[in-house]
């Protein structure tokens, strides 16, 4: 019975190894490609558009919400210090340095992580991959290569825009419902905002976009046969992207804002 | 020349290939015939490194395929997949002109279309397919279309994965023909996989049968009929009652 559970433990940590090891490897693999010719610039343009253009709505939409909510928050902690003067600046650190990379990050990995791991699964399953090899194109620098750069590259871009239509947001409710003065409320954002609350958080969208395409083809590679496949190729990459960008967002925020 | 030796592939307890040994002469047609499952298309992916063997030797040349340079070894090859795999986010025209849009063979997209619409004419597909997807083909059509990309840069050796099921008689008439002229005028080496007796004796100079992950027998096409052999006998004559058991 014990013993039973700690094989079992060991398997399953044995097992996370072997995945890791194996994640690794085609991350360098990815890096390789990347840096290698040939160089497919048709595919990359249509990543950058189904990756960074086609994500605007849903990662407005989560910022706009976000910033609202959190000046509400913010001036209801606030005024039990009678601080509730520091919403504007804390809404802008709040999202540039947090919540506009993490939370955009998600939606972002719900959105693309699947999709690129639906559509390459697919491939995989039909020998559509197989089929590229014979034509002697090497399915990383086809495939992954440019969905990957295209997302480290326009991760950022969502997370700028991300950023500025969350402080948006808190200003709506800052005017509108918790009575700060317009002026005075641009003033106090821009006044306290550094630099580099903003870079530090464009950084993060960097990684996260990696961590989302990298993920997303990786599952898709190694999809199993069937429909069955794809659908779990598809639920894996979501959920790994997720939790990746969420201990990701951990060790740079330690890395960039102690010691 | 394609060369076998000793090729061993399991999937797991599954032990596809036991052993094959199979050689192919230079610009000669080989057709590998035998049972539903036992392992032809393993052996086809094998010979192109898409799957690799646990154990034996797979020699293009005299030359080992595992540490041949890939993309030169590939450029010489064509295959033909047995679901068509077909890159369904391009036109029919862009699948079969895949090569020649990028890498070494690159050409003007202009000529790639004409010659891509000209392999297609000889597959017996006419030019208004050429914009279509391949989703809005039938089974046959895009078999037919995965034929034309295997063709389409003129390859020294050509896979064929069952390329005539699923095709009218006619229509399979018309692919074997096409196979035939390819071996012989242009002096390819072809490895073609078929369950049809009609076209094994319109496309083969040589025939081996594969049972139980090795070749059973191996030899000219008109040897077939007097082989004497009770596992190829039951096959060409599709009977029921033999060595190879029916019902499993
Ligand atoms: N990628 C794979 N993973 C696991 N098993 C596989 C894989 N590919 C093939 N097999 C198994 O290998 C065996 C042989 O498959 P293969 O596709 O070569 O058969 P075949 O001779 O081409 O049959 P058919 O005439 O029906 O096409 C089958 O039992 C199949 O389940
Ligand atoms: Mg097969």
């Amino acid at each position: 019975m014990v013993l039973g559970a700690v094989a079992g433990i060991g398997r399953s940590t044995l097992a996370l190894v072997a995945g890791l090891g194996r994640g690794v490897l085609f991350m360098a693999q990815t890096i390789a490609a990347i840096f290698s010719p040939p160089f497919y610039f048709r595919e990359f343009a249509s990543a950058l558009l189904t990756i960074g253009y086609l994500s605007l709505p849903v990662v407005g939409l989560t910022a706009i919400f976000t910033g609202a909510a959190l000046a509400l928050q913010i001036y209801a902690g606030g005024s039990r210090f009678q601080a509730e003067a520091v919403v504007p600046s804390i809404v802008a650190i709040g999202m540039t340095r947090e919540l506009g990379p993490v939370l955009g990050g998600l939606m972002v990995a719900a959105r693309v992580a699947s999709s690129i791991a639906a559509e390459i699964g697919t491939m995989k399953v039909t020998e559509q991959i197989d089929a590229l090899v014979t034509l002697s194109t090497n399915p990383m620098r086809y495939l992954t290569a440019p969905r990957v750069l295209a997302a480290t590259l326009t991760v950022p871009i969502l997370v700028a825009v991300g950023d500025s239509i969350g402080i948006f947001g808190g200003y709506l409710v800052g005017t509108g419902r918790l009575g700060f003065n317009s002026a005075a409320y641009l003033k106090n954002t821009v006044d306290f905002l550094e630099m580099w609350d903003v870079t530090s958080g464009l950084i993060k969208g960097a990684v996260f976009g990696f961590l989302i395409a990298l993920v997303g083809c990786y599952f898709g590679m190694n999809s199993g046969r069937g429909a069955q496949g794809v659908g779990r190729a598809t639920k894996s990459a979501v959920v790994a992207a997720s939790v990746l960008i969420l201990a990701a967002n951990y060790l740079l925020t330690e890395l960039f804002f102690t010691g | 020349m394609i060369e076998l030796r000793g090729v061993h592939k399991s999937f797991g307890n599954n032990a596809v290939l036991r052993g094959v040994d199979l050689t192919i002469p230079k610009g000669e047609s080989m057709v590998i015939i035998g049972g539903s499952g036992t392992g032809k298309s393993v052996t086809l992916k094998c010979v192109l490194g898409l799957v690799k063997p646990d154990a034996g030797s797979v020699l293009v040349d005299g030359q080992d395929v595992t540490t041949a340079d890939r993309d030169a070894f590939l450029a010489r090859f064509g295959m033909l997949f047995q679901g068509a795999a077909l890159f369904d986010s391009m036109t029919v025209w862009q699948n079969v002109a895949f090569r020649l849009l990028r890498g070494s063979l690159k050409k003007t997209k202009s000529e790639a279309r004409d010659i891509a619409i000209e392999k297609l004419r000889r597959v017996g597909l006419k030019p208004d397919v050429a914009d279509l997807y391949p989703a809005e083909l039938s089974g046959g059509m895009q078999k037919r279309v995965g034929l034309a990309r295997a063709i389409a840069a003129d390859p020294e050796i050509i896979f064929f994965d069952e390329p005539t099921t699923g095709l009218d008689p006619i229509m399979a008439g018309v692919i074997n023909e096409l196979i035939r002229e390819i071996v012989v005028e242009m002096g390819a080496t072809a490895m073609t996989i078929t369950h049809d007796m009609t076209s094994v004796r319109a496309i083969a100079d040589d025939v081996a049968m594969l049972h139980d992950g090795v070749i059973k027998w191996t030899g000219r096409v008109d040897q077939m009929d007097s082989s004497g052999d009770p596992y190829l006998d039951q096959f060409i004559n599709g009977r029921a009652e033999g060595p190879i058991a029916a019902v499993r």
